[in-house]
């Protein structure tokens, strides 16, 4: 599965992961025997039912959550070395910005906490909100701001220091369809233009097929991975893509995989 | 008995002002929402000013608002003293030195469950304490003068203030903890730039609680033993020489000055916890 002739080590790297939560119900096993290796600068999107561990495998990605079996490396360190290095950005469903900061002061903040000096900051927190388009709502209280317009200002806070990988779980899951299919497109170029290693949760398969160019998808009960998709899409990627055979055939053995996790039940 | 009718006369007009001006547009402006309790309580004053003259209630029962307004204006000098006695010397010191402590300890056992599962249900034992029996203990081990009394408030505002922060220190929510996780803060890092944030409105909420336990406590304290003038001794002495006025009159700087405090702390609330949905407009 690994490329030995790739030069560069994968960033993600899981064999015969286990995470089974104890819970007063007696222990629920969210993943089971989970085998990924995903390489810099890929775009993974993980896929499946609720319930199937999505969210606790980017969580153990991002040391939030701690394996109970199996190995996790994270640029070839333990997930927590790789929270202390400040390996990735993390973005959750619900923007989670702070009331009491503005919008500037908000994407400033892990700014503060990883010692930037002030006018390194300024700079940073300038160019995020441009690369997410929020120029001049810096001083606005995220209260004062739509929806989407908080989820790109959280999307903003997570790529203020330029950590090389970016976990995002279901992040527009909350937006309208519209909102989303435009929020999605700004990713595809910021990924292409930062070059950074995404893990996209969504519960969408044609976001899926558009975005990734790896495909993960997950059946519960336990929680375990079903089939991986390496998509033979081009990088560059407009949206009348969607239309094409190779989309339609991606797309197709998405949601075989999603059904063949179901039959299994 | 005219006395009397005048003031419903007066008191049924008001009410119908304040009906109309609660219905009006003048009642969004800021001046028309001060307005409203403004009328309301004047009208109270009118209403009480004549029933006891419509009536001709004995002063030592209830004396009429003109007379206590006169004992006031005519004995500034010594309420002055009680007040600076009682509320200067003995409540805000002490709520201060209270709620100081209890921040501290909040930030001392936050760290430990143990601490905190101990602590609690001894708060709620010593916030149940009635003063009167806590009072005399104090006033034994501390004097007659104002130090006791800001012994009664310490102990009186410590727990309410406590037990809100500690409260509070739990209220940020999970992913704004696992985002500061995420981005390898220290303890202290995520105390002081989410935690204590979050927990400014329990904290003010414990404050607000306080700020009138403070008062009482530094007034009845005084009922165990004090020096020949405060709020507390001037209540229980001029009850005795049936000054009932004098009584009333201190009751109305203990209002006012009750009032006072609670409203700046509500000023500071919304001054820092602008943000919480409750302080947005
Ligand atoms: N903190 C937790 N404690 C106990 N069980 C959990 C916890 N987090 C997730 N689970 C369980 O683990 C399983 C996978 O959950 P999750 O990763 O959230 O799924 P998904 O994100 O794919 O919807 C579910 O059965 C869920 O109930
Ligand atoms: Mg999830």
């Amino acid at each position: 599965m690994k490329d030995t002739l790739n030069p560069q080590p994968p960033v993600i790297e899981a064999q015969g992961l286990q995470l089974v939560f104890q819970t007063a119900d007696g222990p629920v096993q969210a993943l089971k025997d989970v085998n990924l290796v995903i390489n810099r600068g890929d775009f993974v999107s993980f896929i499946g039912p609720s319930g199937c561990g999505k969210t606790t495998f980017l969580r153990a990605i991002a040391a939030l959550e701690h394996p109970t079996g199996g190995t996790l490396t994270v640029n070839g360190m333990t997930p927590d070395e790789a929270r202390r290095k400040r390996a990735y950005g993390y973005v959750f469903q619900a923007a989670g910005l702070y009331p009491w900061r503005t919008i500037s002061g908000n994407i400033r903040l892990p700014l503060e906490i990883m010692g930037f000096s002030k006018a390194e900051q300024d700079s940073r927190v300038a160019r995020v909100l441009d690369l997410v388009e929020l120029s001049g709502f810096g001083k606005k209280f995220p209260w004062q701001l739509s929806g989407g317009m908080q989820q790109r200002a959280s999307i903003a806070r997570a790529l203020a220091f330029d950590a090389d990988i970016l976990l995002m779980d279901e992040p527009f899951g909350a937006l309208d369809e519209i909102v989303r299919d435009r929020l999605n497109e700004e990713v595809l170029k910021l990924w292409a233009r930062t070059g950074k290693t995404i893990g996209f949760v969504t519960h969408s398969i044609p976001e899926a097929v558009y975005l990734s160019t790896k495909i993960v998808v997950m059946s519960p009960r336990p929680g375990r991975i079903t089939d991986v998709i390496d998509s033979p899409l081009p990088k560059e990627r407009p949206l009348d893509i969607r239309d094409s055979r190779e989309f339609i055939e991606i797309a197709h053995r998405v949601r075989e995989g999603l059904r063949a996790g179901h039959l299994d039940d | 008995m005219s006395a009397l009718w005048m003031a419903v006369a007066v008191w049924l007009a008001a009410w119908g002002l304040n009906a109309w001006l609660a219905g009006s547009a003048a009642s969004r402006t800021r001046f028309g929402k001060a307005l409203v309790p403004l009328i309301f309580g004047a009208t109270v004053l009118v209403l009480w000013e004549g029933l006891v003259r419509g009536l001709s209630v004995p002063p030592v029962i209830l004396p009429a608002p003109s007379a206590i307004a006169a004992t006031i204006t005519g004995s500034l000098p010594t309420l002055w003293q009680d007040f600076a006695q009682t509320i200067l010397k003995g409540a805000i010191p002490g709520f201060l030195i209270g709620a100081g402590a209890a921040f501290v300890v909040a930030i001392a056992i936050d760290r430990s469950p143990f601490l905190q599962r101990g602590l609690l249900p001894i708060g709620n034992f010593v916030a149940a304490l009635p003063i009167v029996g806590l009072a005399p203990i104090l006033v034994m081990w501390f004097g007659f003068d104002w130090q006791s009394k800001a012994a009664v408030v310490v102990v009186m505002v410590f727990f309410p203030i406590l037990v809100n922060l500690v409260a509070g220190l739990q209220a940020s929510e999970r992913m704004q903890r696992d985002l500061m996780a995420t981005w390898g803060a220290s303890y202290w890092q995520t105390l002081v730039k989410l935690r204590l944030p979050a927990a400014m409105p329990f904290l003010f909420n414990g404050l607000k609680i306080a700020s009138t336990l403070a008062l009482i406590g530094a007034i009845v304290a005084e009922f165990f033993g004090s020096p020949v003038y405060g709020m507390g001794f001037r209540i229980s002495t001029e009850v005795g020489r049936l000054g009932l006025d004098m009584v009333w009159a201190t009751i109305a700087v203990a209002a006012l000055a009750g009032s006072a405090l609670y409203g700046l702390i509500s000023l500071i609330e919304r001054w820092v916890t602008f943000w919480h949905p409750s302080q947005r407009h």
